[in-house]
């Protein structure tokens, strides 16, 4: 193999008493891409920062073809050919693809040098199959094609190095091969790619040598990622065997939750068209599709976010279309947003407030209208140790908290009022092996005790594994419902195009 | 009523229109530049009063119309600076400075100005600019006397606004200015400097209110007085939201406020004299309400407009 594009010797880096890296060596060859692999809060994200010149490591140095480097800001890393692509977009929403492209590039005698930024992004796209219509607005792109942008960008300013957040997190299934497809050819071309994710299948899928971080350490390498079990990875990550839950054969009871010919109009996003769908006691439904096909209407009607235009909606046999959020609430339902951060929680309250504040005014924490902050504090408490919150205590703010504990957090305030039903949002997106099988254990927990489940979900081996059938949906309408015993990555991704239909088989 | 509408095509009445919205154009460019960038400068009302200040006293002592200009527009852009001073290097909350900067710099004008011209009955005032007419465009009928024999600085107003749009949809500064003020952490990760890009524009602003200022005091009344602004300011920021951060669009929502301005003007004096007067002094103002209610639905905001940025530290 030819010299390494980029070399990383012995990368410490401290924060107060934590160390996030601890002697961290690691080198990209051109034309390899490199699979950096571990848990969340295993030290990948801070190893890039470190690369890409946001954190100074404490010691170690940083080779780029063999010369040693000082990188203390990002536009050093660029100088020195590394491109980042992070897991939030840096992009200008309502500026164009090219004004994206073209920020910080000097122009031609004062002006904005477009005819030359045109022609780089054409010689780009050609060169590596990626293409964007220059002129269109970032906002008008999608989640996808906005990547596509960051991409593009980091080699417009001539990366020779592209360091890959979990870029698979935001996409769809169809649009992962795209993007896999584009890598590779980089990569055929000479370009270094450092590819961070979690997701095993794709890591053995994409590289050529894999780094595994545990505790900010190398846990260890992986010479040949194709020919090594997502297990044996796994257990370089956790340390210790990962066991897949089991979804036990049972026989599902009666429906506690029905939706009959529900559309809606005036939403943000596309709107529902003629839903009907069910779920039964003990029974968990997986709503599979690319987002934006109507989910977040879905989930804001059933909480009762949403008033639909036609149809209704019954629990237990009871009409309660018109509901509020509380109503429903009172009635059993619990529900766990796609978004933590801004519909899940108030990051600026206490853990604690925010762990009780669907229910804020029901007896259990209020007498006469005033807070009863003592049994709010129990009941945070009482819920950190249940589930294992990983925090300085229930009066911390929310919003220091990781993701995967704010998601324990939401899962711990639906789950201690015992739902009937529970309607979840890509319960485990962002997440790291070990928490996402706690959340799918509890979940089929939830199931054993009779509670009906909705899992809203992209990640579709997620969801073949929690559901006991798969609903598929298609522009606002359920394009066909599965049971997962007859249902396929491949025969879901078909049907989450709009290609396949298959009528509704209970 | 038919007398009112007579008068609207008369020349005198245009002419009255573009007086009218020329400081409120560069007072709205002026904040438009500032909230492209993301911040929000409400010392704008203080500034144009300062600067008024200024630029008269700068005049009236030299006996040099554009070296009051100067003045002014160099106060402008100091204020402009003390202003991202605070919300731009200390990150301090938008709202509370800039209300802080209208409260200073109003207090400081009122104060020089007693200091240096003391307490007359009638306020002092100088020989302030005279319309200059253009040859040839001058003669062309109703256009020609309303828009080209005017002040030399509405001129400047005219050409201010083409010359805004270059400068901030055709230039890499001008791409800067839109970056930060849609996502600071993009331009910082492009190696543009979010501080220095936000303290030009920001500064920048400062300067064309200040000529704002300055064509109050040296060509519209010739003299300073305390309520030569008398919300101006206020109005310039609706003006931006209205012209959706767009210099065109805000030059003609100053231009459609003028317009109703100078019909109420016209309304006192033709005879609607049953009707008391402050009765029409409010139709400008109630416009820029319902305007406003209409139009701020579609507007958007620069999304990173009021927030500080800080890189990120963990």
């Amino acid at each position: 193999m030819s010299a390494p594009l980029i070399e990383m010797r012995g990368i410490t880096k401290s924060f107060g008493a934590v160390k996030a890296n601890e002697a961290v060596d690691l080198s990209v060859a051109p034309g390899e891409i490199l699979g950096l692999l571990g848990e969340n809060g295993a030290g990948k994200t801070t190893l890039m920062n470190v690369l890409f010149g946001a954190y100074a490591p404490d010691a170690g140095d940083i080779l780029v073809e063999g010369r040693p480097v000082a990188i203390h800001n990002s536009a050093d890393a660029l100088a020195a050919g590394i491109g980042m692509v992070h897991q939030h977009f840096h992009l200008a929403p309502r500026l164009t693809v090219l004004e994206n492209l073209l920020i910080g590039i000097p122009g031609k005698s004062g002006r904005i040098d477009r005819a030359r930024g045109l022609a780089r992004l054409t010689e780009i796209s050609r060169q590596y199959g990626l293409s964007l219509d220059p002129n269109l607005p970032v906002s008008a792109l999608s989640v996808g094609e906005q990547q596509r942008l960051e991409i593009i960008k980091a080699l417009f300013r001539g990366a020779k190095l592209l360091i890959l957040d979990e870029p698979t997190a935001v996409l769809a299934p169809s649009e992962v091969d795209g993007l896999f497809a584009a890598l590779r050819s980089m990569a055929a071309q000479g370009l270094g790619i450092i590819f961070i994710s979690h997701k095993l299948n794709e890591v053995r899928a994409l590289t050529h040598r894999c780094v595994v971080l545990r505790h900010g350490k190398v846990a260890g390498r992986v010479d040949h990622p194709a020919s090594t079990t997502s297990a044996e990875m796994a257990k370089l990550m956790c340390g210790h065997e990962i066991v897949p839950p089991v979804r036990e054969a049972s026989t599902p009871g009666a429906s506690v939750l029905t939706l009959d010919g529900i559309s809606t109009s005036g939403h943000a996003g596309t709107p529902l068209r003629d839903v009907s769908l069910f779920v039964r006691a003990g029974e968990i439904l997986g709503i599979a599709g690319v987002s934006g096909n109507g989910q977040r209407a879905l989930a804001d009607v059933i909480s009762g976010m949403l008033q639909p235009r036609a149809g209704t909606m019954t629990i237990a046999g009871k009409t309660v279309t018109q509901f509020s959020p509380r109503e429903l609430q009172a009635l059993g339902l619990g529900r766990i947003p796609e978004d933590r951060m801004t519909t899940g929680l108030v990051t600026n309250l206490p853990l604690a407030d925010s762990m009780v504040l669907p229910r804020i005014g029901t007896e259990a924490f209020s007498r006469k209208g005033l807070l009863n902050p003592t049994a709010i504090r129990a009941f945070a408490e009482a819920q950190i140790k249940a589930y294992d919150i990983r925090c300085p205590g229930p009066m911390v703010r929310a919003g220091a908290l990781s993701g995967g504990n704010l998601q324990k957090a939401l899962l711990a305030r639906e789950l201690a009022f015992d739902p009937k039903v529970l309607i979840v949002s890509q319960p485990t997106r962002g997440l790291d092996i070990g928490a996402a099988r706690f959340i799918h254990e509890k979940f089929l927990a939830m199931r054993a005790r009779g509670c009906g489940i909705i899992v809203i979900g992209e990640d579709l081996e997620e969801l073949l594994m929690l559901s006991d059938r798969i609903a598929v949906m298609y522009e606002g309408r359920i394009a066909g419902t599965l049971p997962s015993a007859d249902a396929t990555v491949a025969r879901l991704g078909l049907m989450m195009t709009g290609a396949g239909h298959t009528e509704e088989a209970a | 009523m038919s007398a009112v509408f007579e008068q609207i095509f008369q020349v005198g009445f245009l002419a009255a229109i573009i007086r009218i919205a020329t400081p409120l154009a560069f007072a709205t460019l002026g904040e438009m530049f500032s909230e492209r960038a993301g911040v929000l400068n409400l010392g704008i009302e203080g500034i144009m009063l300062l600067c008024a200040m200024a630029g008269f006293t700068a005049a009236s002592l030299s006996g040099s119309l554009w070296l009051g200009v100067l003045v002014a527009v160099l106060v402008g852009a100091l204020m402009g600076a003390l202003h991202a001073l605070f919300t731009v290097a200390l990150g301090l909350s938008q709202h509370v400075c800039g209300i802080g900067v209208t409260l200073f710099s109003s207090g400081l004008a009122y104060f020089l100005y007693r200091l240096i011209f003391g307490q007359q009955s009638v306020p002092p005032s100088i020989d302030g600019f005279k319309p200059v007419p253009i040859p040839l465009l001058s003669d062309i009928p109703i256009l020609g006397p309303a828009v080209f024999n005017q002040f030399t600085l509405v001129y400047l107003a005219i050409i201010a606004v083409p010359l805004a749009a270059f400068v901030l949809y055709r230039t890499p500064w001008g791409l800067s200015v839109r970056m930060v003020g849609e996502n600071p952490r993009a331009a910082d990760s492009a190696g543009v400097s979010v501080i220095a890009t936000r303290f030009q524009a920001v500064i920048l602003g400062g300067a064309l209110m200040g000529l704002a200022g300055a064509f109050l005091t040296m060509a519209q009344f010739n003299a300073f007085t305390f309520g030569v602004v008398s919300g101006r300011g206020w109005v310039a920021i609706a003006l931006v939201v209205f012209g959706r951060w767009d210099p065109w669009r805000s030059a003609g929502a100053a231009l459609l406020f003028a317009f109703v301005d100078a019909l109420q003007l016209r309304m006192q004096a033709s005879g609607l004299g049953h009707i008391p007067y402050e009765t029409f002094l409010m139709l400008p103002f109630i416009f820029t309400i319902v305007a406003m209610a209409f139009m701020s639905r579609n507007a958007v905001a620069p999304s990173a407009l009021l927030k500080p940025f800080r890189r990120e530290e963990r």
